[in-house]
């Protein structure tokens, strides 16, 4: 027979056993290897396209020749190409100045359009949000057809402008939704507070809202940024000449030709482009994350 | 002078959702006028609309003789606590209490000044480098004071601003607050639902419920002489027994209500007897509860701890409750009444 001493005393196992440790070495050991395997997945690409920007024709196209290390001497041949038998230079300003542009259109536009969906659309406002950012779902693939009319009506085709004006169209719904977020964690009454310790509206959202939404700013910037530079899709479809071209594209037009491929120098396009990026992610990782995670709760 | 003042002041959320009705009231100047009542009772609408937080449905509010309607909150001369204390988290406690004085366009120097005679009188002034994330709940409640406090307005607005503090940092809290109060002499406005802070704080207590003013008055007005069934029941704890008596409720405080024994000289004209049966004894330390029942009405009796009353559990026994004691309302509306005949609680024998 079960006393009631046995019933309510349960046995609990001896602590130094080991099985319940919080984690054990090996499960700390399987834990770093995984860390470590995903690493060199997301890492490898990189290395790889690295190192056969530096590397010459004849130890690239010998299938003997490991890709990873250099058979022949690694040679600058194929920067100097890049920067010398195309407009690399000219890509990469087009690229900023369009970028810049459509980061500075899309912060215009979201920070009081999120503001406004989040503090006076009520509940509507939540709804709204969500069906704006359901436009940013539809592709690009299928935009571009109705959108070359539009560009070609208002005489911006074969100009970077045309990409100025269109790349909003998916940045604006997106960052809206994910101001939406940041917005949305910052409380009613500091505003409030600010309005009755004498400012307006305008002047108490400038000074309160805004600063505490800094990360959630430096966030659209960051993603609006990215988005733009390695768009594909509509800077083929609406410019043509190399003056007026975008990185992504200008790399991919000059450098195959017909059936020659520059795989090099290709590299070491993607490569001078991607690494600078790669790193300003890296500064912000944190703060991306969470303006992600923002949007994802409370979105 | 009325400092601040509401005429038929109404706010309406929907047709349904009148939050605030017709309210009147007048606070005078240096007062403390606490605004209590259950969660949804329209005081902090009501208290919004006097920072202009939110724009009235009908009705005038005026500040220093003026209606301020139409008004936006930085024109009205007020200063608000929230609940949270709304501290700009961005800012250090410096530039938190400065925010205000630079929307003034003070000047630096007298800036700082200012900051500095706030901080002394909060006792804040370790602490003016530091950010609010770094600051407990009573220190960020005493910035947000300062924070009001330099901007020398005509009233005060508070919103519950204890209710963020653990309990036992909430009464040396609300000592402080009332010392401040005073000290400074400037009328306030205070929001709580907490009956405690209410009748310990308050020079008056507006009492409210569903968007109605129940009673105005001082706190020993409240609790002697409630206007109705509601403030009778919402202030005190345990709340006041009501006991229906015909077309009346006879009402009396708990520790109004005590055991009486064979040897307590039996005076029927000023002590009414009540016989309860299913005595219940609770000890709380500082003193007991003893719940009972009379004709199914759960009454109960607040005695110190030191008193024996000899009730064991589920018996019965005789109470009594002086008649001075008694308060009459009718039982329809709830309203106080005069009695309308000597009570005798049927049901309740004269022993």
């Amino acid at each position: 027979m079960v006393t009631t001493a046995d019933r309510t005393m349960a046995h609990l196992p001896d602590e130094d056993s080991g099985k319940y440790r919080v984690m054990t070495i090996g499960a700390r050991v399987v834990l770093y290897l995984l860390a470590l395997l995903f690493a060199a997945f997301a890492a490898i690409p990189f290395i790889w396209m690295i190192i056969t920007s530096f590397k010459t024709d004849q130890d690239l196209y010998n299938p003997n020749h490991s890709p990873f290390e250099f058979t022949t001497p690694p040679t600058l041949h194929n920067y100097t190409l890049l920067f010398t038998s195309t407009h690399y230079l000219t890509f990469i300003a087009n690229t900023l100045i369009v970028a810049l542009l459509v980061v500075v259109i899309t912060v215009a536009a979201v920070v009081p359009a999120a503001y406004s969906l989040t503090r006076l659309a009520g509940r509507w406002g939540e709804n709204l949000g969500i069906l704006i950012f359901l436009v940013y779902l539809v592709p690009p693939t299928l935009l571009f057809i109705p959108l070359t009319g539009v560009i070609a009506d208002i005489n911006l085709q074969n100009s970077w402008w045309s990409l100025v004006l269109v790349y909003p169209t998916f940045t604006i719904p997106f960052c809206t939704w994910l101001m939406m977020g940041f917005f949305k964690s910052v409380p009613w009454e500091i505003e409030e507070q600010a309005m009755i310790d004498g400012y307006t509206r305008l002047g108490a959202i400038w000074r309160t809202v805004i600063p505490i939404s800094i990360p959630g700013i430096l966030t659209i910037v960051i993603f609006s940024f990215t988005l733009t530079m390695h768009e594909f899709v509509y800077a083929l479809a609406f410019v043509q000449s190399s003056s007026q071209k975008t990185v992504s594209v200008g790399v991919f037009t000059e450098l195959i030709r017909g059936d020659v491929y520059f795989w090099q120098s290709l590299m070491a396009a993607a490569a001078l482009v991607a690494l600078p990026v790669a790193l300003l992610y890296n500064f912000f990782l944190d703060r991306f994350i969470a303006g992600f995670t923002l949007g994802a709760v409370k979105g | 002078m009325a400092v601040v003042e509401t005429r038929k002041l109404t706010k309406r959320f929907s047709d349904e959702v009148v939050a605030v009705n017709e309210i009147d009231l007048r606070c005078v100047d240096g007062e403390f006028l606490v605004l209590l009542g259950p969660s949804g009772c329209g005081k902090t609408t009501l208290l919004r609309m006097i920072g202009g937080l939110e724009q009235p449905t009908s009705g005038e509010i005026l500040i220093a003789d003026r209606v301020v309607n139409n008004l936006p909150p930085r024109a009205r001369q007020i200063a608000m606590v929230f609940q949270s204390y709304a501290l700009y988290p961005h800012m250090s406690v410096y530039e938190n209490i400065a925010f205000p004085l630079k929307a003034a366009k003070l000047d630096k120097a007298a800036q700082r000044e200012k900051i500095a005679w706030a901080a002394s009188i909060l006792g804040i002034d370790e602490l003016l480098k530091r950010k609010p994330r770094q600051l407990s709940g009573g220190q960020r409640q005493r910035v947000a004071l300062a924070r009001a406090l330099v901007r020398e307005p005509n009233v005060f607005l508070l919103d519950e601003p204890l209710s963020n503090l653990d309990a036992q940092r909430r009464a040396s809290a609300r000592d402080e607050l009332q010392v401040f109060q005073k000290d400074i002499g400037t009328t306030t406005i205070y929001v709580t639902h907490d009956q405690v802070e209410a009748m310990g704080m308050g020079d008056r207590i507006a009492v409210i419920d569903s968007g109605h003013i129940r009673q105005l008055g001082t706190p020993h007005e409240i609790y002697e002489e409630p206007a109705d069934t509601f403030v009778a029941t919402f202030v005190g704890s345990p709340p006041m027994n009501l006991v229906p008596e015909g077309d009346e409720l006879v009402g009396f405080r708990p520790e109004a209500f005590y055991p009486i024994t064979a040897d307590t000289p039996s005076d029927t004209s000023s002590v009414l007897r009540v016989n309860v049966i299913n005595a219940r004894e609770e000890y709380l330390g500082s003193e007991k509860l003893i719940y009972a029942e009379v004709n199914g009405i759960r009454v109960v009796s607040r005695l110190p701890a030191n008193v024996d009353a000899g009730i064991a559990e589920g018996s019965s026994a005789t109470f009594g409750v002086l008649r001075s004691n008694l308060r009459h309302f009718n039982a329809e509306t709830g309203l106080r009444v005069q009695p309308g005949r000597v009570p005798v609680l049927s049901g309740a024998a004269n022993a």
